[in-house]
């Protein structure tokens, strides 16, 4: 009865939108899809709806080929990143749209859409014409019209990329509220993203994206532990996990010409060069620290960025508080030895904090 | 600095209306004038400058018989022929536009943009370079001097004006919006007709007034491919022209001829001033 997907492939030009993904997605679940943009997300997601079909591959739900079924009949459900509603219809007529369409009785539908505006919060605005909604309103209107239609699959692609900040926090908020609530054990919910604190934050499955592959699948806290190689690591963290060529002797860890105390996890580690990972929350600043460079300083929020130079190496320094800094003034930050993780020199992941040594 | 900018926004705006409007105030006196007024000096103002006469207006419905040149028939051929081109010009081109705005064509080297390009190539030609293919054709089907014949001509003229505006209408309005039909059960015919039409009616205006002018004012055509059978009004309106050239009923007719696109240009205005045509989709 799950959603299983078999070596999809989508080959529309020189390059692979999707390649050999397969999935088997289980009812009654959230699953997000991480990965950067013109990573495939939306391709994976389009290919589910049956908006694309895949060059290879499988695609069946409830034991059925889903390929042979056009999107019409396929009754999924999609939010996409741009607010897209129907300009000619009032919110009311929008919601109500794909229910007419399944030829529902009017009782069922306005109950239907009833519970779907009040689950999005947006009762009161049922006459209001689309383009006189903020983004976030429209948004919320594309979401009821999908929830009214009690889809067995619904699909939300990118769907808080285009708020700015406030919203985007608010509606996220409300999102885990209404995937908890709102939905039916009978619904797979697949949510993509670039973000990976909305990963974190909706604890979900996740499967990482690259250049239309799978990089990793797994538990949201799986992912975030242990990243089975850099590129996850770099796709997971935001911003992106520190990387630092480096080796590792009997003693110490050495990079920069700077050395520091092998951590535990490290001991059993074997004495060779690696990619040493270490994510922009664990560096502080310390007086007694390793002297760097600042090449930029960032304020976000009640953050501030440090970018920082030392040899041949770039690294991002998370500091939670605001701070002015000058650029190119030195700075000593110190690290959390017990937080590197170790990636082998093939990108690998062979030893991390939280015990994950898959290879 | 800003009084400036109203005062000379206000001097233009007038100084338009008065070069708009003055020709046509002239034609409205000169059409009730008779060959006295006409000739005898410069007069504006009936009953004060000259005693107005219906002569010239009446000459546009009597018949030849009576020595009146009668426009009435052919004025409905006109309408006839420039709605039924336009009707099936803007059904015909509106489809095309879809198609060459939603899927890809390839047949060797043409793509899309070509196809749209041979479309508006039809128009890029001189009338005349088609004038004797087009007769020879009608002639052959034997639709020479038919109000069949001059609509078969209309729709090759007009359509590509329909598919050029739509093409870049649809090409406007996002590709994700059919999708989204397509996911909320429509079938690709649904969802043309249910979505994306509903939200092009401001391109489907615009595309069809333009339509309804280039049908309406043309000229050329109308003379080459009639005779005695049919008759379009620019064709009579210019047959007026006699040994003595009639003012009053030159005026006359002309009034009647740009009537009707005035009256459309005025329903067309209320949608175009609402802001419909760029506000419907962003």
């Amino acid at each position: 009865m799950n959603l299983i997907g078999e070596k999809i492939s989508y080959k529309p030009d020189e390059q692979f939108h999707l390649n050999d993904v397969s999935f088997n997605f289980k009812k009654g679940n959230l699953y997000t899809i991480l990965g950067r943009t013109l990573s495939g997300k939306t391709t994976l997601l389009k290919t589910i709806a049956g908006l694309l079909n895949p060059d290879q591959g499988s695609i069946s739900f409830e034991e059925k080929d889903f390929i042979k079924i056009p999107v019409w009949e396929r009754n999924v459900a999609m939010v996409y990143q741009q607010f897209i509603n129907y300009p000619h219809l009032n919110v009311y007529e929008n919601i109500t749209f794909p229910l007419e369409q399944r030829k529902l009785s009017p009782e069922q539908i306005k109950k239907d859409v009833d519970e779907a505006l009040k689950t999005v919060g947006l009762v009161g605005f049922e006459n209001r014409k689309i383009q006189e909604l903020s983004g976030g309103q429209q948004q919320r209107v594309a979401l009821a019209r999908s929830l009214a239609k009690k889809a067995k699959i619904l699909l939300l692609d990118e769907p808080l990329v285009n708020l700015d900040y406030k919203l985007r926090e608010q509606l996220r908020e409300e999102f885990k509220r209404i995937f908890s609530e709102g939905l039916s054990q009978d619904t797979i919910l697949i949510y993509s993203t670039t973000d990976p604190q909305e990963v974190m934050e909706l604890n979900g499955e996740v499967i990482v994206l690259d250049e239309g592959k799978v990089l990793q699948k797994g538990p949201a806290k799986e992912i975030f532990e242990n990243p089975s190689n850099l590129k996850v690591a770099e796709i997971s963290n935001d911003p992106p996990m520190n990387v630092l060529k480096g080796s590792k002797n009997s003693k110490n860890l050495n990079f920069e010409n700077i050395s520091l105390e092998i951590p535990n996890h490290f001991k059993n580690l074997e004495d060779k060069d690696y990619n040493f990972g270490i994510r922009a929350s664990e560096i502080k600043l310390d007086e007694n620290g390793e002297e760097f460079e600042i090449e930029l300083a960032e304020i976000s929020g009640s953050e501030t960025l440090l970018h920082l130079k030392r040899g041949n190496s770039k690294i991002i320094a998370l500091i939670e508080e605001v701070m002015n800094f000058k650029i190119h003034e030195k700075v000593k930050i110190n690290f959390n030895a017990n937080k590197f993780y170790a990636f082998g020199e093939d990108e690998k992941l062979v030893s991390s904090p939280y015990g994950g040594t898959n290879g | 600095m800003s009084k400036l900018y109203t005062f000379l926004k206000y001097f233009f705006i007038t100084f338009w209306t008065v070069f708009v409007v003055a020709p046509f105030l002239w034609a409205v006196s000169t059409s009730f004038k008779d060959f006295q007024s006409v000739n005898s000096k410069v007069t504006y103002i009936p009953w004060l400058d000259f005693e107005p006469t219906l002569e010239g207006w009446r000459v546009l419905i009597k018949s030849p018989a009576k020595g009146g040149v009668d426009i009435v028939e052919p004025y409905f051929n006109s309408i006839f022929v420039t709605c039924t081109a336009s009707l099936i010009s803007i059904v015909l081109g509106t489809l095309a536009a879809y198609a060459l705005s939603r899927f890809t064509f390839k047949a060797g080297f043409v793509r899309n943009n070509d196809i749209t390009f041979f479309f508006i190539s039809q128009r890029i030609m001189p009338p005349i370079v088609l004038s004797i293919p087009f007769f020879i054709f009608l002639s052959t089907i034997g639709l020479l001097d038919s109000l069949l014949g001059l609509v078969v001509v209309y729709i090759v003229l007009l359509m590509p004006i329909a598919v050029w505006i739509m093409v870049d209408f649809f090409n406007r309005v996002p590709k994700e919006l059919d999708e989204t039909a397509l996911i909320d059960g429509c079938n690709p015919y649904q969802a043309f007709y249910k979505v994306v039409l509903p939200n092009s009616i401001p391109g489907l205006i615009v595309a069809g007034m333009f339509c309804i002018i280039f049908g309406w004012i043309d000229f050329f055509f109308a003379f080459i491919l009639t005779f005695t059978e049919v008759q379009l009004l620019p064709v009579k309106v210019v047959a007026l022209n006699s040994s003595i050239t009639p003012w009053w009923s030159l005026s006359a007719s002309a009034l009647v001829s740009v009537a009707p696109l005035i009256i459309v240009a005025f329903i067309v205005e209320r949608y175009l001033s609402k802001g419909n045509l760029s506000g419907a989709l962003k």
